[in-house]
């Protein structure tokens, strides 16, 4: 019985024109916030992860890249991954980059840091991305965030991509930061 | 006799492992496998057929295919 395909299971393109997007002019980086909030939103209010089961565009990208296009080795995950001290120790980690991340915004809006125009890899590696913004398009902490959300996007996707090489097409969503939150969120809510 | 008292086996969810990504449900191909709460997947065993999809994708590797009868959904 063939499934029949709903306007979200093609959000798998708007993960790509994201990140082509945010390639040409760094302000469309808060877009991303959509996928920041959506899925909390609806946790908090439905108590279910709707947003991970149908409308996450990445975990979509994940299975059509790993399982459609035969592009993961699809093997057995190491147990760690899955573990609840791995999970939440990663949110915790992700959670904090996320606060240096608002800060460092903060301080360019506050004039104690100036505006640099580098995405942040692995949260370790500078990349030099000036062609996606012309100084003075807008307010440089606007800019700042959207360098900033960027790189975590970016960085977020490639370990993504590698683990779904690695092994499962889909062994980012156990770690997710998303999926954990609101997987917790949904716990809470019917108290498992 | 109805169809699936043919059937042997079954998935069965780990939940305590289980992520709730609901990487199973967008296998399977009779949606026999839910994650209706957020919290973790459910089959309904009436409805598996126990092809396995659900369980080669898992990325938690929680799901398991199991003879009808062998174990309780934990
Ligand atoms: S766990 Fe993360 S990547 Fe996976 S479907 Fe949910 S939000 Fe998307
Ligand atoms: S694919 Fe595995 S981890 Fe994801 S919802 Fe299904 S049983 Fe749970
Ligand atoms: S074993 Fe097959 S029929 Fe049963 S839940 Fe998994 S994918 Fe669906």
């Amino acid at each position: 019985m063939k499934k029949t395909k709903k306007w979200y299971d093609y959000l798998w393109i708007w993960s790509i024109l994201y990140f082509t997007l945010g390639f040409f002019n760094i302000i469309f980086a808060w877009l991303g916030m959509i996928d920041f909030l959506v899925p909390i939103l609806i946790a908090g209010v439905s108590g279910n992860k709707f947003f991970c089961n149908h409308l996450c565009g990445r975990g979509q990208l994940f299975t059509k890249i790993g399982n459609d296009l035969k592009c993961s080795r699809n093997k057995k995950a190491p147990y760690f991954l899955a573990s609840k001290w791995f999970r939440y120790g990663f949110l915790i980690f992700f959670l904090t980059m996320f606060g240096n991340m608002v800060f460092q915004t903060y301080l360019v809006a506050a004039g104690a840091a100036n505006l640099r125009e580098v995405v942040k890899l692995f949260w370790t590696f500078k990349v030099p991305w000036d062609w996606a913004y012309t100084a003075g398009l807008t307010q440089d902490w606007i800019a700042q965030y959207s360098f900033g959300f960027y790189s975590l996007m970016l960085t977020s996707t490639l370990i993504g991509l590698i683990v779904m090489v690695l092994y499962k097409p889909r062994t980012w969503c156990t770690f997710c930061p998303m999926g954990t939150m609101t997987q917790e969120i949904c716990k809470i809510k019917h108290r498992k | 006799m109805s169809e699936n008292k043919m059937i042997k086996k079954r998935a069965v969810v780990d939940s305590r492992r289980c992520v709730a990504c609901g990487a199973c449900m967008a296998v399977c191909p009779i949606q026999a496998v839910t994650v209706p709460d957020g919290c973790f997947a459910r089959v309904q065993e009436e409805r598996c057929v126990g092809c396995g999809r659900c369980s080669n994708i898992c990325p938690a590797g929680c799901i398991s295919i199991l003879e009808k009868g062998q174990e309780e959904q934990r």
